[in-house]
């Protein structure tokens, strides 16, 4: 991979010269940030992108990248909204929601099934998104830790992690939350022990794991439909 | 990940034409394990077949015990109340293995078909004998990464104590499988030949000389469902994982049993051990020597020192020679509620 990089480095423009116009928006910390993320992922892209690609790359938008490679379409319904996509194979749901509908809730920590940073729900079940393809949620219903508000009204169980102070980064956070509710809708989580057992997959680098069992039955106590 | 064809699928009849037709083309069930290769490029595959849409998640009475879909969840089946109530042990082996979020994904034939693996494996700068050839691309036909065992002789403290060989000394990580073996189920198959159905105890298999292969299917065969016969261990079951952590991690060791009492004295049992072989690992001698004997210490203590007749440790898991006697010790005490 090392190798792919440097070959592929001198064809790349540098992005940040090409985009100033972002930096020459209103002042906001946060859209820089959001625009230096999305930028660093576009040139990681590149960077392990087939030579077959890099044709499709140099004629222009970075969107013209995915077209190069065979897509498939996909109908999936995501926190409500029913979406018509069209998906390479090899994307998976993570990818899909981050980087092509912009639903940066969802995190990827490990990437391989290890740390539950990515935990969405499928069907009312939660899963790993990174290790979903995309194309294997057709027809499905996702839920995101976007889709779990109603509207400003924060979700019960985001309420509680605020209350319970149950994080610290909050990196792990929203894989936490949602894993917590299912933890809930499934009956798992009638002691602090078995909270503990259900939420392994779940692994927060901060250690509030305390905080967090604490929250989480605390919203169990409280009841309710979640 | 490296780019890879797509088919979706209805039928086992499509799924099985499909994966058939084409090298390089494997089925995709929960993905948990196979698409984790496939980021590492251990695998790199010229299809996947999706066969999550086909119909075979069901599970049912049968006149004889249980059928489970082969595509039914880990966790449905963990959670399903006719296995709770006349299999606990399955029920224990799964909610032991990976995580809640990895048991809604994972399935009965996909948790069969993970890998038998170690880190060596997973590494293609490493030395493996298992990984076998590149399935697409430019390089397809050569090694996947240089051949060898680096496991022998280097980190292997997860790894072997029986059935290894001079290739390949990893282990099957299954908990669910364990379980199975214990519980003499058999495993129903249907491939481009026909349908047949074999022993679970004989579905895996030792590395020998092919450890790129871990079990007995053949090429395009599909695992369509597994049957658990009726037994009357459901008062005195239990799964004993020992592992690093408290929960989400491969076991060290792992010990499945079941057991039928009279007053105090084991009428049938069944045992298995994970973390100690290339496939769970059936103790037939230990269960021999308890049966019709009594729940004491001093016959666990001889029936598991039985168990480790031919146990070989590689360096880093020498201490494995003495954990697993101990383990069968324990899960026996408190299978019959003696300890």
């Amino acid at each position: 991979m090392a190798r792919y990089f440097c070959a592929l480095i001198p064809h790349i423009k540098n992005p940040a010269m090409e985009n100033e116009h972002i930096t020459n928006e209103p002042e906001s910390p946060h859209a820089s940030r959001r625009s230096f993320l999305k930028q660093s992922s576009a040139l990681a892209a590149f960077a392990l992108t087939p030579p077959a690609a890099v044709a499709a790359v140099e004629n222009g938008l970075d969107e013209k990248v995915a077209v190069a490679f065979e897509q498939q379409p996909l109908r999936v319904e995501i926190n409500g909204v029913a979406q018509q996509l069209s998906v390479e194979p090899r994307v998976t749901l993570l990818d899909l929601l981050r980087e092509q509908l912009h639903l940066t809730g969802t995190k990827k920590g490990c990437d391989h099934g290890q740390c539950g940073a990515c935990t969405v729900h499928v069907d009312g079940q939660r899963v790993n998104s990174c290790l979903t393809l995309a194309l294997t949620t057709e027809g499905a219903k996702v839920t995101t830790i976007e889709g779990l508000a109603n509207g400003d009204k924060l979700h019960p169980m985001q309420e509680a992690f605020i209350k319970h102070d149950g994080f610290q980064c909050g990196y792990c956070t929203p894989g936490q939350i949602m894993s917590a509710v299912a933890c809930i809708r499934e009956g798992h989580a009638n002691t602090p022990e078995e909270v503990r057992e259900y939420m392994s997959g779940n692994i927060c680098r901060c250690g509030a794991y305390a905080n967090i069992v604490e929250a989480i039955m605390d919203v169990k106590k409280k009841g309710g439909q979640l | 990940m490296n780019p890879f064809q797509f088919t979706r699928v209805s039928t086992p009849k499509a799924a099985i034409a499909a994966v058939t037709k084409e090298s390089g083309t494997y089925f995709l069930a929960g993905g948990t394990n196979l698409i984790d290769l496939v980021k590492r490029e251990v695998i790199i595959p010229e299809r996947l077949v999706d066969i999550n849409k086909l119909p075979l998640a069901t599970i049912e009475k049968t006149a004889t015990g249980i059928r489970i879909g082969a595509m039914a969840k880990n966790s449905a089946v963990a959670d399903h109340e006719l296995v709770k109530k006349h299999f606990p042990l399955l029920s224990m082996a799964l909610n032991a293995g990976a995580s809640a979020q990895l048991r809604n994904m994972a399935t009965v034939g996909g948790n069969m078909m993970q890998r038998t693996r170690c880190s060596y494996f997973y590494d293609t700068s490493m030395p493996c004998n298992k990984r076998g050839p590149v399935q697409s691309g430019p390089d397809k036909g050569q090694p996947n990464g240089p051949t060898g065992c680096r496991a022998i002789g280097g980190s292997n403290r997860m790894h072997a104590i029986f059935g290894a060989s001079g290739k390949c000394i990893a282990v099957h990580p299954s908990d669910m499988c364990i379980a199975l073996a214990a519980l003499d189920a058999t495993v129903n198959i249907s491939g481009p030949k026909g349908d047949r159905s074999v022993p679970f105890s004989e579905f895996h298999r030792l590395p020998g000389d092919m450890p790129q292969k871990d079990n007995t299917l053949a090429p395009g065969e599909l695992i369509m469902s597994v049957d658990v016969p009726t037994n009357a261990f459901s008062e005195h079951s239990y799964y004993l994982k020992v592992r690093d952590r408290a929960s989400y991690a491969f076991a060290l060791v792992s010990v499945g049993v079941g057991i039928s009492m009279k007053g105090k004295t084991i009428q049938d049992i069944r045992l298995a051990m994970g973390g100690v072989a290339h496939k769970p690992w059936r103790l037939k001698e230990a269960e021999q020597f308890l049966k019709g004997k009594e729940a004491t210490e001093a016959n666990f203590k001889q029936a598991a020192k039985l168990t480790m007749t031919g146990a070989k440790g590689y360096g880093e898991n020498d201490f494995k020679l003495t954990l697993a006697p101990n383990s069968i010790v324990e899960a026996l005490q408190v299978a019959t509620k003696t300890a």
